[in-house]
Protein backbone atom coordinates (compact mmCIF):
# COMPACT_ATOMS: atom_id res chain seq x y z
CA UNK A 1 0.00 0.00 0.00
CA UNK A 2 3.08 2.55 0.14
CA UNK A 3 1.86 4.09 -3.36
CA UNK A 4 -0.80 4.98 -1.82
CA UNK A 5 1.07 7.08 1.70
CA UNK A 6 3.26 8.54 -0.77
CA UNK A 7 0.36 9.99 -3.06
CA UNK A 8 -1.83 10.63 0.43
CA UNK A 9 -2.20 14.54 -0.28
CA UNK A 10 -3.42 13.72 -4.14
CA UNK A 11 -6.01 10.91 -2.80
CA UNK A 12 -7.38 13.84 0.08
CA UNK A 13 -7.63 16.33 -3.11
CA UNK A 14 -9.14 13.77 -5.05
CA UNK A 15 -11.55 12.88 -2.71
CA UNK A 16 -12.49 16.28 -1.33
CA UNK A 17 -13.07 17.13 -5.03
CA UNK A 18 -15.27 13.90 -5.67
CA UNK A 19 -17.43 15.07 -2.29
CA UNK A 20 -17.94 18.06 -3.35
CA UNK A 21 -19.30 16.69 -7.03
CA UNK A 22 -21.54 14.27 -4.41
CA UNK A 23 -22.86 16.96 -2.13
CA UNK A 24 -24.19 19.28 -5.16
CA UNK A 25 -25.51 16.14 -7.09
CA UNK A 26 -27.35 15.40 -3.66
CA UNK A 27 -28.92 18.59 -3.42
CA UNK A 28 -29.77 19.43 -6.75
CA UNK A 29 -31.06 15.69 -7.49
CA UNK A 30 -33.58 15.27 -4.17
CA UNK A 31 -34.89 19.07 -4.99
CA UNK A 32 -35.61 18.31 -8.77
CA UNK A 33 -36.33 14.62 -8.35
CA UNK A 34 -39.41 15.38 -5.82
CA UNK A 35 -40.11 18.36 -8.14
CA UNK A 36 -40.58 16.03 -11.00
CA UNK A 37 -42.32 13.58 -9.03
CA UNK A 38 -45.20 16.67 -7.89
CA UNK A 39 -45.16 16.52 -11.61
CA UNK A 40 -46.07 13.18 -11.97
CA UNK A 41 -49.15 13.37 -9.53
CA UNK A 42 -50.66 16.17 -10.48
CA UNK A 43 -53.87 16.53 -11.45
CA UNK A 44 -52.62 18.81 -14.72
CA UNK A 45 -52.30 16.77 -17.63
CA UNK A 46 -49.26 18.77 -19.65
CA UNK A 47 -47.20 18.58 -16.02
CA UNK A 48 -47.92 14.66 -15.53
CA UNK A 49 -46.78 14.40 -19.29
CA UNK A 50 -44.02 16.32 -18.59
CA UNK A 51 -43.17 14.39 -15.68
CA UNK A 52 -43.32 11.14 -17.25
CA UNK A 53 -41.16 12.89 -20.51
CA UNK A 54 -38.36 13.65 -17.81
CA UNK A 55 -38.38 10.15 -16.43
CA UNK A 56 -38.59 8.35 -19.47
CA UNK A 57 -35.93 10.38 -20.89
CA UNK A 58 -33.37 10.34 -17.78
CA UNK A 59 -33.78 6.88 -17.08
CA UNK A 60 -33.47 5.43 -20.20
CA UNK A 61 -30.32 7.13 -21.25
CA UNK A 62 -27.20 6.11 -19.93
CA UNK A 63 -25.23 8.17 -17.84
CA UNK A 64 -21.89 8.83 -20.17
CA UNK A 65 -24.43 9.96 -22.70
CA UNK A 66 -26.44 12.17 -20.61
CA UNK A 67 -22.76 13.59 -19.29
CA UNK A 68 -21.78 13.73 -23.02
CA UNK A 69 -24.14 15.89 -24.03
CA UNK A 70 -23.79 18.08 -20.97
CA UNK A 71 -19.97 18.36 -21.29
CA UNK A 72 -19.90 18.32 -25.17
CA UNK A 73 -23.71 19.12 -26.55
CA UNK A 74 -24.14 22.11 -24.67
CA UNK A 75 -21.20 23.94 -25.47
CA UNK A 76 -21.96 23.32 -29.06
CA UNK A 77 -25.01 25.71 -29.03
CA UNK A 78 -23.41 28.35 -27.33
CA UNK A 79 -24.05 27.56 -23.45
CA UNK A 80 -20.19 27.70 -21.71
CA UNK A 81 -19.73 26.83 -18.14
CA UNK A 82 -17.30 24.74 -16.20
CA UNK A 83 -17.04 21.38 -16.80
CA UNK A 84 -17.51 20.63 -13.07
CA UNK A 85 -20.90 22.50 -13.34
CA UNK A 86 -21.58 19.93 -16.33
CA UNK A 87 -20.53 16.63 -14.48
CA UNK A 88 -22.82 17.78 -11.40
CA UNK A 89 -25.51 18.92 -13.88
CA UNK A 90 -25.32 15.71 -15.95
CA UNK A 91 -25.79 13.69 -12.08
CA UNK A 92 -28.37 15.98 -11.67
CA UNK A 93 -30.33 15.67 -14.45
CA UNK A 94 -30.00 11.39 -14.63
CA UNK A 95 -30.15 10.85 -10.81
CA UNK A 96 -33.79 13.23 -10.54
CA UNK A 97 -35.47 10.26 -12.74
CA UNK A 98 -34.77 7.60 -9.85
CA UNK A 99 -35.37 10.14 -6.92
CA UNK A 100 -38.79 11.09 -8.46
CA UNK A 101 -39.69 7.41 -8.95
CA UNK A 102 -38.92 6.26 -5.29
CA UNK A 103 -40.64 9.43 -4.27
CA UNK A 104 -44.04 8.63 -6.31
CA UNK A 105 -43.72 5.19 -4.90
CA UNK A 106 -43.76 6.98 -1.80
CA UNK A 107 -46.76 9.19 -2.35
CA UNK A 108 -48.86 6.13 -4.10
CA UNK A 109 -48.35 4.39 -0.80
CA UNK A 110 -49.92 7.12 1.25
CA UNK A 111 -53.97 5.90 1.66
CA UNK A 112 -56.27 8.12 -1.05
CA UNK A 113 -58.24 9.14 2.35
CA UNK A 114 -55.20 11.03 3.41
CA UNK A 115 -55.54 13.40 0.29
CA UNK A 116 -58.95 13.31 0.32
CA UNK A 117 -59.09 14.19 3.56
CA UNK A 118 -56.45 17.00 3.06
CA UNK A 119 -58.96 18.41 0.21
CA UNK A 120 -61.99 18.01 2.42
CA UNK A 121 -60.67 20.14 5.07
CA UNK A 122 -59.98 22.99 2.55
CA UNK A 123 -55.83 22.08 1.21
CA UNK A 124 -56.18 22.86 -2.44
CA UNK A 125 -53.36 20.29 -4.24
CA UNK A 126 -50.10 21.99 -3.25
CA UNK A 127 -51.15 22.17 0.22
CA UNK A 128 -52.38 19.31 0.46
CA UNK A 129 -49.36 17.71 -1.28
CA UNK A 130 -46.40 19.36 1.11
CA UNK A 131 -48.49 19.09 4.21
CA UNK A 132 -50.50 15.65 4.43
CA UNK A 133 -49.05 13.27 1.47
CA UNK A 134 -45.64 14.15 1.11
CA UNK A 135 -43.96 14.21 4.55
CA UNK A 136 -45.85 10.60 5.56
CA UNK A 137 -44.31 9.50 1.84
CA UNK A 138 -40.44 10.60 2.37
CA UNK A 139 -40.63 8.52 5.62
CA UNK A 140 -41.14 5.30 3.43
CA UNK A 141 -39.06 6.12 0.77
CA UNK A 142 -36.11 6.67 2.68
CA UNK A 143 -35.14 2.86 1.99
CA UNK A 144 -35.02 2.99 -2.03
CA UNK A 145 -33.97 6.72 -1.77
CA UNK A 146 -31.29 5.48 -0.03
CA UNK A 147 -29.73 3.21 -2.40
CA UNK A 148 -30.61 5.93 -5.46
CA UNK A 149 -28.68 8.52 -3.39
CA UNK A 150 -25.48 5.82 -3.02
CA UNK A 151 -25.50 4.64 -6.37
CA UNK A 152 -24.79 8.42 -7.36
CA UNK A 153 -22.13 8.57 -5.21
CA UNK A 154 -20.56 6.05 -7.48
CA UNK A 155 -22.02 7.23 -10.48
CA UNK A 156 -19.90 10.55 -9.44
CA UNK A 157 -16.68 8.62 -10.82
CA UNK A 158 -18.04 8.60 -14.53
CA UNK A 159 -17.69 12.70 -14.35
CA UNK A 160 -14.29 12.24 -14.60
CA UNK A 161 -14.10 11.12 -17.87
CA UNK A 162 -16.14 14.41 -18.74
CA UNK A 163 -13.75 17.03 -18.08
CA UNK A 164 -13.96 17.75 -14.33
CA UNK A 165 -10.68 17.78 -13.24
CA UNK A 166 -8.94 15.75 -10.34
CA UNK A 167 -11.63 13.95 -8.26
CA UNK A 168 -10.37 10.50 -6.89
CA UNK A 169 -11.38 7.92 -10.06
CA UNK A 170 -9.44 10.64 -12.33
CA UNK A 171 -6.63 10.95 -9.45
CA UNK A 172 -5.95 7.14 -9.56
CA UNK A 173 -6.00 6.93 -13.43
CA UNK A 174 -3.04 9.98 -13.19
CA UNK A 175 -0.99 8.39 -10.71
CA UNK A 176 -0.86 4.65 -12.59
CA UNK A 177 -0.47 5.89 -15.85
CA UNK A 178 1.35 9.25 -16.14
CA UNK A 179 3.52 8.46 -13.28
CA UNK A 180 3.40 4.71 -13.74
CA UNK A 181 2.31 3.50 -9.72
CA UNK A 182 1.11 0.09 -9.43
CA UNK A 183 -2.61 -0.64 -10.36
CA UNK A 184 -3.64 -2.46 -7.33
CA UNK A 185 -2.57 -0.29 -4.53
CA UNK A 186 -3.83 3.00 -6.10
CA UNK A 187 -7.21 1.79 -6.85
CA UNK A 188 -7.61 -0.06 -3.69
CA UNK A 189 -6.94 3.52 -2.20
CA UNK A 190 -9.40 4.86 -4.56
CA UNK A 191 -12.34 1.93 -3.39
CA UNK A 192 -11.81 3.01 0.11
CA UNK A 193 -11.55 6.65 -0.62
CA UNK A 194 -15.42 5.67 -2.23
CA UNK A 195 -15.95 4.04 0.86
CA UNK A 196 -15.17 6.88 2.73
CA UNK A 197 -17.81 8.28 1.77
CA UNK A 198 -20.52 5.44 0.74
CA UNK A 199 -20.51 3.48 4.68
CA UNK A 200 -21.11 6.60 6.79
CA UNK A 201 -23.92 7.74 4.28
CA UNK A 202 -25.28 4.22 4.46
CA UNK A 203 -25.30 4.32 8.54
CA UNK A 204 -26.80 7.72 8.31
CA UNK A 205 -29.52 6.66 6.69
CA UNK A 206 -30.25 3.73 8.67
CA UNK A 207 -30.03 6.38 11.71
CA UNK A 208 -32.65 8.80 9.69
CA UNK A 209 -35.11 5.59 8.90
CA UNK A 210 -35.44 4.62 12.18
CA UNK A 211 -35.78 8.37 13.17
CA UNK A 212 -38.45 9.16 11.13
CA UNK A 213 -40.18 5.91 10.75
CA UNK A 214 -44.08 5.85 11.89
CA UNK A 215 -46.26 2.56 13.30
CA UNK A 216 -49.23 2.51 11.07
CA UNK B 1 -28.10 20.85 -32.66
CA UNK B 2 -25.93 20.01 -35.15
CA UNK B 3 -23.10 18.39 -33.33
CA UNK B 4 -19.98 17.79 -34.99
CA UNK B 5 -19.45 14.44 -36.09
CA UNK B 6 -16.03 13.56 -34.34
CA UNK B 7 -17.98 14.60 -30.90
CA UNK B 8 -20.55 12.00 -31.60
CA UNK B 9 -18.68 9.23 -32.79
CA UNK B 10 -16.22 9.42 -29.79
CA UNK B 11 -18.60 8.63 -27.44
CA UNK B 12 -21.14 6.26 -29.33
CA UNK B 13 -18.54 3.57 -29.80
CA UNK B 14 -14.81 3.23 -30.03
CA UNK B 15 -15.37 0.95 -33.66
CA UNK B 16 -17.04 4.13 -34.93
CA UNK B 17 -14.33 6.59 -33.97
CA UNK B 18 -11.62 4.22 -35.70
CA UNK B 19 -14.00 4.13 -38.49
CA UNK B 20 -14.60 7.75 -38.96
CA UNK B 21 -10.68 8.07 -38.18
CA UNK B 22 -9.32 6.43 -40.52
CA UNK B 23 -11.89 6.01 -43.32
CA UNK B 24 -9.84 8.33 -45.84
CA UNK B 25 -6.60 6.65 -45.63
CA UNK B 26 -5.80 2.62 -47.80
CA UNK B 27 -2.55 2.92 -46.79
CA UNK B 28 -0.26 -0.21 -47.80
CA UNK B 29 1.42 -2.14 -45.50
CA UNK B 30 5.05 0.01 -45.59
CA UNK B 31 7.07 -2.91 -44.38
CA UNK B 32 9.19 -4.83 -46.92
CA UNK B 33 11.90 -6.07 -44.32
CA UNK B 34 12.05 -9.83 -45.64
CA UNK B 35 10.99 -12.15 -43.01
CA UNK B 36 14.49 -13.72 -42.03
CA UNK B 37 14.14 -17.60 -42.25
CA UNK B 38 14.59 -19.54 -39.39
CA UNK B 39 17.44 -17.33 -37.75
CA UNK B 40 19.95 -18.31 -35.23
CA UNK B 41 19.96 -17.32 -31.76
CA UNK B 42 22.08 -18.16 -28.33
CA UNK B 43 19.61 -20.88 -26.77
CA UNK B 44 17.81 -19.30 -23.70
CA UNK B 45 17.59 -15.95 -24.84
CA UNK B 46 13.92 -13.75 -25.65
CA UNK B 47 14.51 -13.75 -29.59
CA UNK B 48 15.08 -17.88 -29.20
CA UNK B 49 11.87 -18.49 -27.65
CA UNK B 50 10.08 -16.29 -30.17
CA UNK B 51 11.76 -17.43 -32.75
CA UNK B 52 11.36 -20.91 -31.97
CA UNK B 53 7.55 -20.47 -31.25
CA UNK B 54 7.06 -18.34 -34.67
CA UNK B 55 4.39 -15.71 -33.23
CA UNK B 56 4.68 -13.30 -30.86
CA UNK B 57 2.37 -10.71 -29.04
CA UNK B 58 2.55 -7.41 -29.36
CA UNK B 59 0.98 -4.57 -27.57
CA UNK B 60 0.16 -0.86 -28.95
CA UNK B 61 -2.50 1.67 -29.37
CA UNK B 62 -5.93 1.29 -31.30
CA UNK B 63 -7.00 4.70 -31.44
CA UNK B 64 -3.52 6.71 -32.11
CA UNK B 65 -4.27 7.80 -35.20
CA UNK B 66 -0.79 7.48 -37.54
CA UNK B 67 1.02 5.23 -34.56
CA UNK B 68 -1.48 2.61 -33.82
CA UNK B 69 -5.11 2.88 -35.30
CA UNK B 70 -7.58 -0.08 -35.95
CA UNK B 71 -9.00 -0.11 -39.08
CA UNK B 72 -12.28 -0.88 -40.23
CA UNK B 73 -11.84 -4.45 -41.25
CA UNK B 74 -10.15 -4.90 -37.87
CA UNK B 75 -6.28 -4.08 -39.47
CA UNK B 76 -4.05 -2.13 -37.48
CA UNK B 77 -1.97 0.73 -39.30
CA UNK B 78 0.78 3.27 -37.76
CA UNK B 79 4.00 4.27 -37.53
CA UNK B 80 4.46 1.86 -33.89
CA UNK B 81 2.84 -1.05 -36.13
CA UNK B 82 5.24 -1.22 -38.95
CA UNK B 83 8.17 -0.55 -36.01
CA UNK B 84 6.81 -3.95 -34.51
CA UNK B 85 6.90 -5.60 -38.03
CA UNK B 86 10.76 -4.37 -38.84
CA UNK B 87 11.64 -6.60 -35.35
CA UNK B 88 9.10 -9.35 -35.92
CA UNK B 89 10.66 -9.75 -39.28
CA UNK B 90 14.62 -10.00 -37.99
CA UNK B 91 12.81 -12.88 -35.67
CA UNK B 92 11.48 -14.65 -38.34
CA UNK B 93 8.09 -13.87 -37.38
CA UNK B 94 5.39 -13.03 -40.55
CA UNK B 95 3.19 -9.60 -40.09
CA UNK B 96 0.43 -12.33 -39.84
CA UNK B 97 1.60 -13.97 -37.09
CA UNK B 98 1.96 -10.88 -34.66
CA UNK B 99 -0.49 -10.84 -32.04
CA UNK B 100 -2.00 -7.88 -31.16
CA UNK B 101 -2.80 -6.52 -28.44
CA UNK B 102 -4.67 -3.82 -27.41
CA UNK B 103 -2.27 -1.60 -25.05
CA UNK B 104 -3.78 2.24 -23.83
CA UNK B 105 -1.57 3.90 -21.66
CA UNK B 106 -2.57 2.80 -18.46
CA UNK B 107 -1.71 -0.83 -19.08
CA UNK B 108 1.05 -0.61 -20.58
CA UNK B 109 3.43 -1.60 -17.75
CA UNK B 110 0.81 -4.29 -16.25
CA UNK B 111 1.01 -6.20 -19.65
CA UNK B 112 4.65 -6.42 -19.89
CA UNK B 113 4.90 -7.38 -15.84
CA UNK B 114 2.36 -10.03 -16.26
CA UNK B 115 4.08 -11.36 -19.35
CA UNK B 116 0.83 -11.30 -21.74
CA UNK B 117 2.68 -9.57 -24.17
CA UNK B 118 6.43 -9.60 -25.77
CA UNK B 119 6.79 -6.29 -25.96
CA UNK B 120 4.96 -2.95 -26.36
CA UNK B 121 5.15 -0.40 -29.16
CA UNK B 122 2.41 2.30 -28.33
CA UNK B 123 3.74 5.98 -28.61
CA UNK B 124 5.63 4.73 -24.99
CA UNK B 125 7.84 7.77 -24.14
CA UNK B 126 10.42 6.32 -21.66
CA UNK B 127 10.75 7.69 -18.13
CA UNK B 128 12.41 6.99 -14.99
CA UNK B 129 9.36 5.97 -13.25
CA UNK B 130 8.38 3.24 -16.29
CA UNK B 131 11.58 2.38 -16.36
CA UNK B 132 11.99 1.12 -12.83
CA UNK B 133 9.38 -1.32 -13.74
CA UNK B 134 10.08 -2.53 -17.26
CA UNK B 135 12.93 -2.38 -19.99
CA UNK B 136 12.83 0.51 -22.74
CA UNK B 137 14.68 -0.49 -25.82
CA UNK B 138 15.43 2.50 -27.93
CA UNK B 139 14.13 5.13 -28.67
CA UNK B 140 12.87 4.94 -32.49
CA UNK B 141 11.36 8.66 -32.16
CA UNK B 142 11.89 11.57 -30.49
CA UNK B 143 8.29 13.82 -30.43
CA UNK B 144 8.18 16.89 -28.30
CA UNK B 145 5.52 18.62 -26.78
CA UNK B 146 3.72 21.56 -28.17
CA UNK B 147 0.57 23.67 -27.93
CA UNK B 148 -2.58 24.08 -30.14
CA UNK B 149 -4.95 26.71 -30.64
CA UNK B 150 -7.51 28.02 -32.38
CA UNK B 151 -6.42 30.18 -35.60
CA UNK B 152 -7.76 32.90 -34.67
CA UNK B 153 -6.00 33.19 -31.09
CA UNK B 154 -2.93 35.62 -31.23
CA UNK B 155 -2.55 35.69 -27.31
CA UNK B 156 -1.04 32.27 -26.47
CA UNK B 157 2.55 31.88 -28.03
CA UNK B 158 3.68 29.39 -25.33
CA UNK B 159 3.16 27.54 -22.12
CA UNK B 160 4.65 30.78 -20.11
CA UNK B 161 0.93 31.95 -20.78
CA UNK B 162 -0.71 29.67 -18.60
CA UNK B 163 1.28 30.56 -15.77
CA UNK B 164 0.72 34.24 -16.21
CA UNK B 165 -3.36 33.73 -17.29
CA UNK B 166 -4.78 31.70 -14.44
CA UNK B 167 -8.13 31.53 -15.56
CA UNK B 168 -6.48 29.79 -19.10
CA UNK B 169 -7.46 26.20 -19.69
CA UNK B 170 -5.55 23.71 -21.36
CA UNK B 171 -6.75 20.00 -22.49
CA UNK B 172 -5.05 16.92 -22.59
CA UNK B 173 -5.58 13.06 -22.09
CA UNK B 174 -5.45 11.67 -18.53
CA UNK B 175 -2.29 9.36 -17.97
CA UNK B 176 0.04 10.79 -20.88
CA UNK B 177 3.33 12.53 -19.70
CA UNK B 178 2.26 15.58 -21.55
CA UNK B 179 -0.62 16.16 -18.97
CA UNK B 180 1.90 15.81 -16.29
CA UNK B 181 4.56 17.88 -17.87
CA UNK B 182 2.19 21.03 -18.22
CA UNK B 183 1.51 21.07 -14.89
CA UNK B 184 5.10 22.93 -13.61
CA UNK B 185 3.87 25.92 -16.18
CA UNK B 186 -0.06 26.02 -14.80
CA UNK B 187 -0.77 28.73 -11.89
CA UNK B 188 -3.93 26.46 -10.66
CA UNK B 189 -4.74 22.52 -11.24
CA UNK B 190 -7.94 23.73 -12.64
CA UNK B 191 -6.81 25.27 -15.55
CA UNK B 192 -5.98 21.43 -16.84
CA UNK B 193 -8.91 19.38 -18.05
CA UNK B 194 -8.33 16.12 -18.87
CA UNK B 195 -10.09 13.77 -21.32
CA UNK B 196 -9.46 9.63 -22.22
CA UNK B 197 -9.24 10.65 -26.12
CA UNK B 198 -7.65 14.02 -28.08
CA UNK B 199 -11.02 14.28 -29.79
CA UNK B 200 -12.49 15.09 -27.07
CA UNK B 201 -9.74 17.93 -26.50
CA UNK B 202 -9.91 19.00 -30.06
CA UNK B 203 -14.07 19.36 -30.00
CA UNK B 204 -13.88 21.42 -26.41
CA UNK B 205 -11.14 23.67 -28.29
CA UNK B 206 -13.90 24.50 -30.90
CA UNK B 207 -16.75 25.05 -28.96
CA UNK B 208 -14.40 27.31 -26.48
CA UNK B 209 -14.50 25.13 -23.65
CA UNK B 210 -11.11 24.80 -23.31
CA UNK B 211 -8.43 27.81 -24.77
CA UNK B 212 -5.48 25.61 -25.70
CA UNK B 213 -4.97 21.60 -26.55
CA UNK B 214 -1.45 20.32 -25.40
CA UNK B 215 -0.02 16.85 -26.43
CA UNK B 216 2.83 15.70 -29.01
CA UNK B 217 3.39 17.57 -31.97
CA UNK B 218 2.63 14.42 -34.29
CA UNK B 219 -0.54 14.10 -33.03
CA UNK B 220 -1.61 17.61 -32.62
CA UNK B 221 -0.26 18.10 -36.41
CA UNK B 222 -2.51 15.27 -37.47
CA UNK B 223 -5.61 17.16 -35.90
CA UNK B 224 -4.56 20.48 -37.55
CA UNK B 225 -4.25 18.83 -41.08
CA UNK B 226 -7.31 17.81 -40.57
CA UNK B 227 -9.05 20.80 -39.30
CA UNK B 228 -9.39 22.90 -42.39
CA UNK B 229 -7.61 25.92 -40.79
CA UNK B 230 -9.29 26.12 -37.51
CA UNK B 231 -6.23 24.91 -35.26
CA UNK B 232 -2.40 26.43 -35.28
CA UNK B 233 0.31 24.94 -32.96
CA UNK B 234 2.15 28.02 -31.71
CA UNK B 235 5.98 27.93 -29.65
CA UNK B 236 8.21 25.32 -29.54
CA UNK B 237 8.40 22.05 -28.55
CA UNK B 238 9.17 22.77 -24.80
CA UNK B 239 10.02 18.67 -24.23
CA UNK B 240 11.44 15.66 -25.56
CA UNK B 241 9.38 12.85 -25.51
CA UNK B 242 11.71 9.69 -26.49
CA UNK B 243 9.24 6.95 -27.53
CA UNK B 244 10.62 3.44 -26.89
CA UNK B 245 9.70 0.09 -27.11
CA UNK B 246 8.81 -1.75 -23.73
CA UNK B 247 10.04 -5.09 -22.64
CA UNK B 248 10.08 -6.90 -19.48
CA UNK B 249 12.70 -5.67 -17.08
CA UNK B 250 15.87 -6.49 -16.98
CA UNK B 251 16.07 -8.11 -20.91
CA UNK B 252 19.15 -6.72 -22.02
CA UNK B 253 19.95 -9.32 -24.77
CA UNK B 254 16.34 -8.43 -26.19
CA UNK B 255 16.76 -4.69 -25.93
CA UNK B 256 20.28 -5.06 -27.03
CA UNK B 257 18.74 -7.03 -30.08
CA UNK B 258 16.18 -4.76 -30.82
CA UNK B 259 18.19 -1.66 -31.05
CA UNK B 260 20.77 -3.39 -33.33
CA UNK B 261 17.49 -4.60 -35.65
CA UNK B 262 16.33 -1.01 -35.57
CA UNK B 263 20.17 0.60 -36.47
CA UNK B 264 20.13 -2.06 -39.66
CA UNK B 265 16.81 -1.74 -41.16
CA UNK B 266 17.19 2.03 -41.45
CA UNK B 267 15.71 2.36 -44.78
CA UNK B 268 12.41 0.14 -43.41
CA UNK B 269 12.64 2.44 -40.76
CA UNK B 270 12.42 5.78 -43.09
CA UNK B 271 9.48 3.62 -45.40
CA UNK B 272 7.57 3.49 -42.49
CA UNK B 273 7.45 6.76 -41.58
CA UNK B 274 6.85 7.84 -44.66
CA UNK B 275 3.93 5.69 -45.30
CA UNK B 276 2.26 6.45 -41.87
CA UNK B 277 3.21 9.11 -39.43
CA UNK B 278 4.75 11.29 -42.73
CA UNK B 279 1.45 11.50 -44.35
CA UNK B 280 1.21 14.13 -41.87
CA UNK B 281 1.49 17.58 -43.50
CA UNK B 282 4.11 19.60 -41.69
CA UNK B 283 6.31 16.63 -40.28
CA UNK B 284 9.76 15.51 -41.32
CA UNK B 285 10.93 12.30 -42.21
CA UNK B 286 13.18 11.85 -38.18
CA UNK B 287 16.42 10.53 -38.22
CA UNK B 288 16.41 6.92 -35.83
CA UNK B 289 17.92 8.48 -32.44
CA UNK B 290 20.72 7.35 -31.15
CA UNK B 291 19.45 4.11 -28.27
CA UNK B 292 19.82 4.22 -24.87
CA UNK B 293 21.98 1.52 -22.36
CA UNK B 294 20.36 -1.18 -22.57
CA UNK B 295 19.23 -2.00 -18.70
Amino acid sequence: MSPVFENFGAFVDGFLTSLSIILWALVGSLVLGIVIAACRVSPIPPLRAFGTFWVTTFRNTPLTVVLFFCAFGLPEIGINNSFFFFGVLGLVLYTSAFVCEAVRSGINSVPAGQAEAARSVGLNFTQGLRYVVLPQALRTVVPPLGSVVIAMFKNSAVVGAFGVGGELWGTGLTLTSARGFETLPIFTGVAIGYLCITLPAGALLQVLERKVAIAR
Amino acid sequence: MTFRRTALVATLSVVALTAAACGGGDEETATDVPVAEAPEFEAGTTMAELAEAGSMTVGTKYDQPFFGLEGLGGELEGFDVEIAKIIAAELGIAPEDIDWEETPSSVREEVIEGGEVDMVVATYTINAERAERITFAGPYYEAGQQIMVLSENDEITGPEYFTENPDATICSVRGSTPSEQIRPYLANEGQLTLFDEYSQCADSLSTGQVDAVTTDNVILLGFVSESDGEFKLVGEQFTEEPYGIGIEKGDVEFCQFINETLAANEEAYVAAWEATAGQIEGTQTPELPEPNECV
